[in-house]
């Protein structure tokens, strides 16, 4: 982490106004390899506000979670490298801070919830202590007081019989209830912004409307910046704000929930809409985006979907589109994003 | 991490795919080892000492296996121009004595690998592959033997045969009755998992009988770890046979053993180091090169282990 | 928990008995009469000779020669040698430096083996890993026979002659635990190779497991991630290994206490192997694999408490 001369132990108490909570702003990450440089990120910028879920939407590969991990602080580094962007959290570059003021903002301000809880709690320690572990090293409280606040937590995720499987170990948990406790550590010191992973991914149908039901109620009771980060549209739909769809490191759709469900103005998020099983399309053959999710080694040049899009023109193999904007709040990276928006089937 | 599925690396990633066709994966490993330098350094080394092995008159022009090429005035007498590593306390060359000592070590050292591997590894197949009793016999006696620490084990085998009898053989014998378990075991557990593999099932629902499954099936993917192990084991049991023949109970007199000459030489150590100093150096280049040549098949057949 | 150490006790008893009666069958079940052996050349008067093969039992099969031998040990007593000394009073004294000896080796792994190759883990793939990757293959080439040899030469006998430092007694235990300290390294030599490698490839694991990604997102600081979440689950297999591995200290130390003349049970062994006192031999084997028996045990106990995941399946 490179050294910086700016204050950051205290972050300004004012920023511009008119900027968001977090904003990532034009984010570059790249992986060293043997093979080569896989360029995972290539220019990602998003923004979250109080209150406000965004639903980051893309298949694995497209960069989402490590997007995500950048905003940590959590990569390897190196393998990883951040050659460009910015994250900034109240205006301040998270970036460009050293390494122990950014933990005091991990986890404390900005936490995050993993995709497999059982891999994700350590397997040694009790699910208490694990809790416990935020209190006593960020507010240096006492382990009996710690424990006190585990059980209010664990209740707080409606975990049955929280007092007594404070000691517990994770792997004497369901999946869900793995999950209620990754969420729980993550919420403990009531952070400002919070990052989930996949939080449902590993889990069966039933649990994860659960666990989504928990996420938002708890969103809305502290009013934190939540960032969801799915393949799955049918998870988002009734929790996310607006969504940013993301293809071969790159948004290529940026939306109000509605609007992209309603018409979306990407090839890419129209094909993802399609492929979304409906009642009232029963009998008719479900849509598949045709081809394969590209090889980051090698992305294709041009626009990096356009290997596979029905829209594709001479163009598309050339030149990157640049997120236009298609109306209040909306961009959509496709050259020919109106024809799409008009429903223009190919 | 979830960069896992960007930086994971294709070619190994085909290589495990492979897995399933031996004859892929040995062809891998062997381009792998043939561009591995401690692969090359170790089996050229392991090539010499097998040569030296075989004819060891190709390196010394003294017999050492006569005793008119000693000398009892030359006794400790140092390094010189005719005796390139001193003398010994009865006088004889060291320097062709060394090389001839190589014969003992690469004899138990390959001898009691081979047999060690074929013990345990054919009776690991059966524990493995038939499971039930089988398994519990066989597993439990092996831990029996298991608990026997190698070379204390050995020694009393081999005390209990007396020394009028020892020698290279009687030393393979005790190596490999004691070390046969740690390779059923080895080979237990990677049938185990074998034969839980779907193309097993496959062959069984093609109706393929018990030999052929355990033969043609289960065999070739279950006999990599076994083939490290072994390899690396080679250098454990130079190194015991030398300990054992220093102690008086392995290799006897007139026969020739690095192990017996460090033995030999021990008591004049401090004023004529050589005749400890060479058959123990080479004792360690020995070992080092079969230790070599194990890492580096370790490597090739699993890189996984690394 | 109650059950799983029930369990690891009961698989214990079936190997503690085969492989005394193992041992007991190697040293007794070859031919010649040791009774008569005891009077070399001399014809013994074949009425004591018959009272003897009474007393010790010589009349009866093996197993229940085995039989009478085991119930002793069980109660502590492992018999007497032909000539009526108890064979106990052999080895009180010696097993005590035997295990003086595998106790300092066990601290030298525990110390080397694991600073190594927690430096190579958190250096990986820089030239300090590469280094000490090397020196545990020179460490696994260079049996006890070498290595012992040439510490005796250097740190005992060069070391006073070039510096005057007396520091490192290289033979006998009159200088009491400095007397271990050579021997020990020595012995150790091997088993800090083995533990080394072990170290860098469980600590390298760890680290790449997703709890420690977490703890990092918690916000924990780099010293608490590494002290507190990867040591306690890469250490784990470490500690087991250590504990094991103190039942083949002292069944290996043979050859270094012979070395370094430490009049221990290795040694003790060897003298009455060459005066086939069986009694002394069986006696000697035994003990060091209860030992090595024992260690295991309390290792798999061991395990149990430091991973949870074992005590309740």
């Amino acid at each position: 982490m490179k050294n910086s001369t700016v204050d950051t132990h205290t972050l300004p108490a004012q920023w511009a106004d008119d900027e968001p909570l977090l904003v990532v702003d034009d984010l570059y990450v790249e992986f060293q390899t043997r093979q080569g440089t896989v360029r995972a990120v290539n220019g990602v910028s998003y923004s979250v506000n109080a209150g406000e879920t965004l639903a980051v939407l893309g298949e694995s590969g497209s960069g989402k979670s490590v997007t995500a991990q950048a905003i940590m602080g959590i990569l390897d580094m190196p393998p990883a490298r951040i050659p460009r962007g910015q994250v900034r959290f109240r205006g301040t570059d998270l970036l460009k801070m050293p390494d122990d003021a950014r933990s005091q903002i991990r986890g404390r301000r900005v936490s995050m919830i993993f995709q497999d809880a059982l891999s994700a709690l350590n397997p040694v320690f009790s699910v208490g202590w694990q809790i416990g572990e935020m209190f006593r090293v960020h507010r240096g409280m006492s382990k009996r007081d710690a424990r006190k606040k585990a059980v209010e937590l664990m209740d707080r995720v409606r975990i049955p019989a929280a007092r007594d499987r404070l000691d517990d170990f994770p792997h004497q948990f369901s999946g869900g209830m793995r999950q209620r406790i990754m969420i729980a550590m993550a919420i403990a010191l009531d952070p400002e912004i919070l990052i989930a992973d996949e939080p449902t991914t590993a889990l069966d149908v039933t649990v994860q409307a659960q666990i989504m039901g928990l996420l938002a109620e708890i969103q809305r009771d502290s009013d934190m910046g939540l960032i969801l980060i799915t393949h799955d549209l049918g998870v988002v739909a009734d929790v996310a704000d607006k969504i940013a769809v993301m293809y071969g490191g790159r948004i290529v759709e940026e939306a109000p929930v509605h609007d992209l469900y309603r018409s979306p103005a990407h090839p890419y998020s129209k094909g993802l809409l399609e492929s979304i099983p409906r009642v009232d399309l029963k009998g008719q053959e479900l849509y598949a985006i045709k081809g394969m999710p590209p090889n980051l080694l090698e992305m294709p040049t041009g626009c990096a979907f356009h290997p596979r899009c029905p829209y594709r023109r001479a163009n598309c193999e050339t030149d990157v589109p640049p997120l236009h904007p298609v109306g209040s709040g909306r961009g959509s990276a496709c050259h020919y994003w109106r024809e799409v928006l008009d429903g223009g089937h190919s | 991490m979830t960069n896992a599925t960007v930086t994971q690396e294709p070619a190994k990633h085909a290589k495990r795919v492979k897995a399933k066709k031996p004859a892929s994966l040995w062809s891998d490993a062997w381009y792998d080892l043939r561009r591995n330098k401690i692969f090359l350094i170790g089996s050229a080394l392991v090539l010499i000492l097998i040569l030296m092995a075989a004819f060891p008159s190709l390196f010394s022009p003294i017999d050492a296996t006569k005793a008119a090429t000693c000398d009892l005035a030359q006794a400790r007498k140092g390094i010189t121009s005719e005796h390139w590593f001193g003398t010994d306390n009865l006088g004889c060359d060291t320097y062709s004595r060394v090389i001839y000592g190589a014969r003992v070590s690469i004899i138990v050292g390959i001898a009691t690998g081979v047999i060690t591997a074929v013990i345990g590894g054919g009776l690991g197949l059966l524990a493995g592959f038939y499971g039930r009793w089988t398994d519990v016999v066989l597993s439990r006696l092996a831990e029996m033997f298991f608990a026997i620490p190698v070379i204390l084990g050995a020694l009393l085998i081999l005390a209990m045969i007396g020394r009028d009898k020892a020698g290279a053989w009687f030393v393979v014998m005790a190596l490999a009755i004691l070390a046969w378990p740690m390779i059923l075991r080895i080979m237990r557990a990677s049938v185990i998992s074998a034969k839980s593999q779907d193309y097993v099932t496959a062959a069984r629902a093609l109706g393929a009988g018990p030999g052929r499954i355990m033969i043609r099936h289960i065999l070739p993917n279950a006999i990599t770890p076994v083939i490290v192990t072994a390899t690396l084991n080679l250098g454990v049991f130079i190194a015991a046979e030398a300990g054992l023949s220093f102690l008086g109970v392995g290799v006897q007199p007139p026969e020739i053993s690095w192990g017996l000459m460090i033995g030999d030489a021990r008591n004049r150590f401090l004023e004529a180091p050589e005749p400890l100093i060479f058959p123990a150096v080479f004792l360690s280049i020995t070992v080092l090169a079969f230790v070599m040549l194990g890492d580096a098949v370790r490597d090739a057949l699993d890189p996984k282990l690394r | 928990m109650g059950r799983y150490v029930i369990r690891r006790l009961l698989q214990a008893i079936p190997v503690l008995l085969g492989t005394t009666f193992l041992i007991f069958a190697t040293v007794y079940a070859l031919p010649g009469d040791p009774i008569a052996a005891l009077g070399g050349d001399r014809l013994l008067d074949p009425l004591l000779v018959a009272r003897m093969r009474e007393t010790f039992h010589l009349n009866d099969p093996l197993l229940v020669q085995y039989w009478y031998y085991i119930s002793g040990v069980v109660t502590g007593d492992l018999g007497t040698t032909f000539r009526g000394v108890p064979v106990a009073s052999f080895f009180q004294h010696k097993i005590q430096v035997t295990f003086n000896l595998a106790i300092t080796a066990l601290v030298f792994e525990a110390i080397l083996g694991v600073l190594l190759g927690l430096y190579a883990a958190l250096r990986r793939g820089r030239w300090q890993d590469q280094a000490i990757l090397a020196f545990t293959l020179l460490l696994v080439s260079v049996p006890t026979l070498v290595s012992g040899f040439i510490l005796q030469l250097v740190l005992g006998v060069k070391l006073k002659l070039n510096t005057g430092i007396d520091f490192f007694p290289v033979a006998g235990i009159q200088d009491g635990w400095r007397s271990y300290l050579v021997p020990g390294l020595v012995l150790a030599g091997l088993s800090v190779a083995y533990l080394a490698r072990l170290t860098r490839t469980s600590l390298m694991e760890t680290l790449r497991a997703d709890y420690v990604r977490t703890a990092v997102a918690k916000g924990m600081p780099r010293r608490r991630v590494l002290g507190r979440h990867v040591l306690r689950n890469s250490l784990i297999p470490v500690i087991t290994y250590l504990g094991a591995d103190l039942g083949n200290l002292m069944g290996g130390a043979v050859i270094t206490e012979t070395i370094f003349n430490l009049p221990g049970v290795g040694q003790q062994l060897f003298q009455s192997v060459y005066l086939r006192e069986n009694a002394v031999v069986v006696g000697i084997v035994t003990v060091l694999v209860l030992v090595y028996i024992v260690a295991n045990l309390i290792v798999d106990l061991l395990y149990a408490v430091l991973d949870p995941r074992i005590r309740y399946d």
